[in-house]
């Protein structure tokens, strides 16, 4: 058994201990935001965050986890699409397919919550999730107004 | 907006199925079914199958195309809702279910979504739906009022006698409209007066895809539903021997295991990562069968064999190309290749099914929920009209998801269980390994250039693999497929080769390896492009021209084709000198009805690292229903092209793809894209389509760009293979 404290609340799962953290997040506690990719910690479509910090769930065994850990998915980024990620996205018009762009929008918020005012190096360097889109310049615009810095910049 | 229908909701399907009175018959397919009640929609009826009007003014518009992230759920709205004269503000969306279409004699007309024909192909029956609905509701206030319908004037869901200032709301008038006859003559409006189309409205369906909140197929959840991973033989063609289940059942969870047709098998568990690690458990024997002899290097080798091979189809023919060429004052020649390409969307291929002996039904991402339907049908051994598919939205499609094996797998496995509802996903390791692959060839290009080094003479050989013969042998033409020509045709829509060439000769030798093929996303054109525009680019070097020079005199007779390019010489700066270490490379294509151009500006470094800084690129896609979209396409379109450029290729070992997950097929992400400064210049008079042509010129725009940093032909893709390293 497993105690996971997941966008505020506490979680008893019965599970595997083997099992991703991704898998738990969807299939155990129903939160079907967080998506599959590529289950080898390359796309980034499972990021959540661990206390803050971006991390592709698929590659993290739900064992590794512990209560006191602070999980934060897509869905417990804000109550209500406020985030300032969340509302720049929905501004620019970010998502094609969308199914991206939870990770995208969590890698996104953990950079700006690490660094305020990033430049463009380091959005840049910063964003690594693949988006089979391509909606790469978009997601890079919307990041510099969540900050609250003009694209020139 | 967008709903999944759960599965008690039945009573749309067969209130539906009952419907047709007030169908408008538009356009064939589009039949009419006369004397039947009409349509309802949560006790409101429609006014025709595109509208309906709700008492509180909320209008839904139905979709039948699939929204896949290209935007055209938004603009085929804003196609009818301009027609309806409607309030943009008030306007939701649904997808009719293709057994809706089926028992209302296709209605909708086409469901298929691709080759970028979601709007150019179905705009005109779609405006006149919106039209006619907005006739009936002006005609219903008329006939209220007393007056004539021509006294009044419709806007923003308000109709409005003009004399009087008396005003009705739509939602108001909408029960007594759909009572009355569809107008015999339906006019439409001059885009030029377009307010809802052709403006950058935003998209329709942003704010879900921005909390978590929006439905895939991959997340979709039923009542008391199983979950199944499956795996099927490697080898393409190859065949299930048999497998010994003991070790899999034994794993927590596990229900069944499943053979799947004749070369597959499915585990079947309560959730997906117990099926999926139970199918790994699994002992399977393969029957790889042939096929399993063939490897890259045979491949390559029939391909280039078919490079002098005497027969080919002809494509496109002028003068006397073989007649010319031996005679040339100077002659070029060179020879490209473009490998398999994975579309790889970012959701893997999934479905859901649950069979029961008189009924099937699916949910499934696809772009082509008919296909989907038909092939659900023969999967469950029943009859369409005893089958529904509910289509949710796809997490990228790039032409993957007009294939329907994942639907047939999944109805096929949701047969051994009845009345459980069942959800097939692929991990991605599958996704990658049963793709249906862009087509593989190989390209060889002679020029011969008259003593003023003017292009006299082209001879382009095309060897490799058809679609057509692949997936519709019964389309090809005395066994020739037309489509390998995208791009390269005499003329039509499907992209007219623009260069006057007193002596031209292009020819297929068909050469179709055992790898199953696909539309993916720019099929054709995308080799083609890179094959005749780099190779244009060594041609004009042969010739000592400036390669925007040599193709304006080229493109004197195709003004369309020169205006694109023009337009990305001029903001890309050709001619003007580049910041400093940059170097520039142009392309040009025409495709799915559009004319396309890309500059691109790059450096290479002395190590041979490349940097794509910024393309600028122009589209002439005759009308522009959204240009902040169009642009939004012709981002990803750079995206997708650069990937496949950079790093795309599929390769075969023992008769299977040897590239299983994205370690080992990188995409290009954030750090690589570079800017892009699109230039959306709609002309007037056609409809293009924008979700593919920019694809074609991604490439060779970047490798005319790294010559020019080089002085290095890049023929080989992708880009991987390349050293640029300066000597
Ligand atoms: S699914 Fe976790 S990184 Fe791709
Ligand atoms: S929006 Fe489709 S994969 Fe990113």
């Amino acid at each position: 058994m497993a105690k996971l404290t997941i966008n505020g609340r506490v979680h008893e799962v019965q599970v595997d201990p083997e099992t991703p953290l991704l898998w738990v997040i969807r299939e155990q506690i129903g939160l079907t935001g967080t998506k599959y990719g590529c289950g080898i910690a390359q796309c980034g479509a499972c990021t959540v965050h661990v206390d803050g910090v971006a991390t592709r769930s698929c590659s993290m065994p739900v064992s590794a986890v512990t209560e006191a850990q602070r999980i934060t998915t897509i869905e417990g980024l804000s109550p209500d699409g406020s985030h300032p990620v969340q509302k720049a996205w929905v501004a620019l018009d970010v998502p094609q397919c969308g199914y991206c762009q939870s990770g995208m929008i969590m890698a996104a918020a953990a950079l700006l919550a690490e660094t305020p005012k990033p430049s463009v190096a380091d959005i840049r360097a910063g964003i690594t999730n693949i988006c089979r889109c391509g909606t790469y310049n978009r997601v890079q615009a919307a990041i510099q107004q969540a900050a609250g810095i003009s694209a020139a910049g | 907006m967008n709903a999944i229908a759960p599965l008690s909701r039945r009573g749309f399907f067969s209130v539906s199925a009952a419907a047709g009175a007030f169908t408008l018959g538009i356009r064939a397919p589009l039949a009419q079914t006369a004397s039947l009640p009409g349509a309802t929609f949560g006790g409101v009826p429609e006014i025709n199958a595109w509208v309906v009007v709700k008492p509180d003014d909320s209008v839904v518009i139905r979709i039948a195309r699939s929204e896949m992230g290209q935007g055209t759920l938004t603009g085929l709205a804003q196609l009818v809702a301009e027609e309806l004269d409607c309030d943009w503000a008030k306007v939701t969306t649904e997808y009719p279910t293709p057994g809706q279409n089926l028992a209302r004699n296709r209605v909708w007309g086409d469901f298929s979504t691709g080759g970028s024909r979601g709007i150019r192909e179905s705009n005109e029956y779609v405006r006149k739906g919106g039209a006619a609905a907005r006739m009936m509701l002006v005609q219903a206030a008329a006939d209220a009022w007393g007056v004539a319908a021509a006294e009044c004037r419709a806007a923003k869901s308000v109709v409005t006698h003009t004399a009087s200032g008396r005003t009705a709301t739509y939602g108001s008038l909408a029960v007594a409209a759909a009572k009355l006859t569809p107008p015999a003559t339906i006019a439409l409006k001059d885009p030029k007066d377009w307010t809802i189309a052709g403006k950058p409205l935003p998209r329709l369906d942003t704010v879900d895809k921005t909390t978590g909140k929006q439905v895939y197929g991959a997340d979709l959840k039923l009542p008391g539903m199983l979950n199944a991973s499956i795996r099927d033989c490697p080898v393409f063609g190859g065949k299930l021997k048999g497998f010994d289940e003991a070790a899999a059942m034994a794993r927590p969870g596990v229900r069944k295991v499943v053979r799947v047709g004749e070369s597959a098998v499915a585990v079947v568990a309560e959730t997906w990562w117990q099926a999926n690690t139970a199918l790994d458990a699994l002992k399977i024997e393969w029957d790889a069968g042939s096929n399993q002899a063939v490897s890259q290097a045979t491949i390559d080798a029939t391909l280039k064999e078919g490079l002098g091979a005497a027969e080919a189809f002809v494509g496109n023919k002028a003068g006397d190309a073989r007649a010319a060429l031996p005679k040339a004052a100077k002659t070029v020649e060179a020879t490209y290749t473009f490998p398999f390409q994975n579309h790889a969307t970012m959701e893997p291929m999934n479905a859901t099914a649950v069979w029961n002996a008189d009924r099937c039904e699916v949910w499934c991402p696809t772009q082509n929920g008919e296909a989907s339907l038909a092939a659900a049908a023969e999967a469950a051994g029943l009859r369409p009209a005893q089958c529904e598919v509910h289509k949710t939205l796809l997490g990228g499609g790039f032409g993957r998801r007009g294939w329907q094996d994942f639907v047939r797998q999944a109805v096929a496995i949701a047969k051994e269980m009845p009345g459980t509802p069942v959800k097939l996903l692929w991990s991605r390791e599958e996704d990658m390994l049963h793709g249906r692959y862009h087509p593989i060839t190989a390209c060889k290009l002679t020029a011969g250039l008259d003593p003023q080094g003017n292009l006299d003479s082209l001879h382009m050989r095309i060897s490799g693999q058809s679609i057509i013969a692949g997936i519709a042998p019964q389309m090809l033409q005395g066994g020739a497929d037309s489509r390998v020509f995208q791009g390269l045709n005499p003329g039509g829509a499907e992209g007219a080769f623009g260069y006057a060439v007193p002596n031209l000769l292009i020819d297929h030798a068909m050469r179709n390896p055992h790898v199953p093929p696909g539309f993916w996303r720019g099929v054709n054109v995308n080799q083609n492009a890179v094959y005749m525009e780099c190779f244009i680019d060594e041609v004009a070097q042969a010739a000592g021209k400036d390669p925007l020079d040599f193709r304006r005199a080229l493109l004197k007779g195709s003004p369309k084709h020169l205006a694109v390019l023009n337009a990305v010489a001029e903001k890309g700066g050709w001619g003007k000198p580049a910041p400093a270490g940059r170097h520039r490379g142009l392309a040009q294509i025409m495709g799915y009805g559009s004319y396309v151009a890309a500059c691109a500006e790059v450096t290479v470094s002395p190590a041979g690292e490349v940097t794509i800084h910024k393309i600028t690129a122009a589209t002439d896609c005759g009308h522009a229903v959204n240009p902040q979209q169009i642009a939004a396409q012709i981002e990803g379109s750079f995206a997708y092209g650069l990937t496949a450029m950079l790093y795309g290729e599929c390769t075969v070992k023992d008769g299977a793809m040897e590239q299983a997950n994205f370690d080992t097929y990188p995409i290009m992400r954030l750090a690589e894209m570079p800017a892009v400064e699109s230039i959306v210049m709609p002309s007037g008079g056609f409809w293009g389509g924008v979700g593919e042509p920019t694809i074609a010129v991604a490439a060779p725009a970047v490798l005319n760009a790294i010559f020019a940093a080089t002085g290095k032909r890049v023929r080989q893709l992708p880009l991987k293979h390349a050293d640029l390293r300066r000597a």
